[in-house]
């Protein structure tokens, strides 16, 4: 059924044998997990390192040649620590928070198209998903991901904890309607929702039919960053961790794998954040040179180029991620909420309107 | 396929429902209440509204219940207490749903012809599609829905304002 369905969509296809395609699908899932996990540890890495250069000092070093291995060490003493479990805290809800949240974050990975529509034996290989409604599904699964966080604050019993999630709560719901509205001149000038046609509008000519440039969505651009960084909870907008207030906010109770997940699942968010923003608003895997560039090399190397350029754009996210940590302080709370509704929101708006009225006049 | 996906998420939706009424706790009636809703999304999924599938969950499972969680959250509310009350409502409350259900059940089955049907999985509607109906020819019930709207979040804003 599901291959049949996959078919119909794809309209091209017209025999596709249902083990190939559960088999590909399978191992496609295994594959872009297996990847996405150890992409999320080297971030760990990449940040320790480059904020240890910001503020003038190395940064893990002593793992491996240049620190390579730390994410391995820093996984394995992870794993290895004892599993505490604080005596009043509510059992089933503090369980599964620290599973939601990481759940959530990666499944998002499943329906981002990392390179060109490319078929072997009927299953399109650089994406696990290509569903019509791609870009809600990301927005709805990271609205889901805010119960692991408020669930973890509540059920640990904790004042420091309980604040942290009701702060992240807060924030999260807040500056989900601004990145909802930032999307949504993408969207207007596509029309559609689905994450390869939102590309495919543009790669014509290179860098300059990015939306970011071409489409005229910079301010949206400026409003999906500002917006992702609260989502995902990360300086300057990390008030639910805030150390010098909260401790460690809403994961303070949890330890070893618990905490673990907690931590991956934010960095798990910040490389689907980046994904997104490439997709929708630098041309996903799309060529900055367009067709300037002359095809070399065989059809693999033409096949694996524009997942090089996806994952080049989606490095320069996360590196921007480091730098603004390194760079920026910790908003007050109401500086964060009277930006996130007096300002972001506000603009948010106009854009949407500002993108119709051109789009309606000239479109 | 499909019917193996309707029957896993229909008993999903009625269990969370069910669950809903026997927790004492409002956050746990909470939680039961997002996995009706989830699960009700997988069943418009099912008879291809996909972006009504979306809609619910975004908005219902991932705004409208956090504000509710939020709220439980905030203001700390623990078990409920049993009163005689809530004997009464038990004594009335399962032969009134019963007896709902009932009519609903009848009205439907008897209407089934003019209602018309929709077959699992048999056919998508588009995004594109279902704009078109709410913007031309549901024009003016769209916009009076979203006035309504407005004319909740301001009420809500002064009764808020008062309270200074």
């Amino acid at each position: 059924m599901c291959a049949q369905r996959n078919v119909r969509q794809s309209g091209n296809e017209t025999d596709v044998n249902i083990l190939i395609f559960v088999l590909l699908s399978l191992l496609k899932v295994v594959v872009v997990t297996v990847i996405f996990l150890t992409a999320v540890a080297y971030t760990v890495l990449l940040e320790r390192k480059l904020v240890g250069r910001i503020q003038n000092r190395w940064g893990p070093s002593r793992v491996g040649p240049f620190g390579l291995l730390q994410p391995l060490a820093d996984g394995l003493k992870l794993f290895l620590k004892e599993d505490l479990m604080p005596d009043a805290v509510e059992r089933p809800l503090f369980i599964l928070a620290p599973i939601i949240a990481l759940s959530c974050a990666l499944i998002s990975i499943g329906v981002i198209p990392f390179g060109e529509n490319i078929r072997w034996h009927g299953v399109d290989m650089f994406q696990i998903a290509d569903l019509n409604i791609g870009l809600l599904v990301i927005l709805g699964v990271t609205s889901i991901g805010v119960y692991g966080i408020a669930l973890s604050g509540w059920s640990s019993n904790n004042k420091y904890s309980l604040l942290g999630s009701l702060r992240s709560t807060a924030q999260m719901i807040s500056y989900e309607l601004a990145l909802g509205l930032s999307v949504i001149g993408v969207v207007l000038r596509t029309g559609s929702l689905r994450l390869r046609d939102i590309v495919n509008v543009q790669n014509t000519h290179g860098m300059l039919s990015w939306n970011v440039f071409g489409g005229l969505q910079l301010i949206a651009f400026f409003i999906y960053l500002t917006a992702a960084f609260a989502e995902t909870n990360r300086t300057p907008f990390d008030l639910p961790e805030a150390e010098s207030e909260l401790t460690a906010g809403y994961h303070t109770e949890y330890s070893s794998m618990k905490f673990a997940m907690f931590f991956m699942a934010e960095y798990a968010n910040m490389i689907t954040v980046g994904c997104v923003a490439t997709l929708l608003f630098l041309g996903g895997w799309s060529s900055p040179f367009g067709h300037l560039l002359p095809a070399f090399g065989g059809p693999i190397v033409q096949a694996l180029l524009p997942v090089l350029w996806f994952v080049g754009k989606v490095f320069c996210f996360l590196f921007l991620y480091v730098w603004v940590r390194g760079t920026l302080p910790r908003f007050r709370y109401d500086q964060l909420m009277g930006f996130g509704w007096k300002f972001l929101l506000p603009v948010a708006i106009a854009n949407v309107m500002a993108t119709s009225l051109v789009l309606a006049f000239h479109g | 396929m499909h019917l193996a996906l309707f029957l896993i998420f229909g008993l999903l939706c009625i269990g969370g429902a069910l669950n809903l009424l026997l927790q004492r706790h409002p956050i746990n009636s909470a939680l039961s209440l997002i996995v009706v809703m989830s699960s009700l999304s997988v069943l418009y999924l099912l008879l291809g509204a996909e972006f009504l599938a979306l809609a619910q969950i975004i908005v219902y499972s991932g705004a409208i219940m956090v504000l509710f969680v939020f709220v439980i959250m905030l203001l700390n509310a623990g078990e409920e207490q049993r009163t005689h009350g809530s004997r009464a409502a038990y004594l009335a409350g399962i032969p009134g749903v019963l007896a709902l259900f009932a009519v609903l059940a009848s009205t439907f089955f008897t209407l089934r012809t003019n209602l018309g049907s929709a077959r699992l999985g048999s056919f998508l509607v588009s995004t594109g599609d279902l704009s078109r109906v709410l913007f031309r020819n549901l024009l003016l019930p769209f916009e009076v829905t979203s006035v309504l709207i407005l004319v909740a979040i301001l009420g809500a804003v002064v009764l808020a304002g008062k309270e200074q």
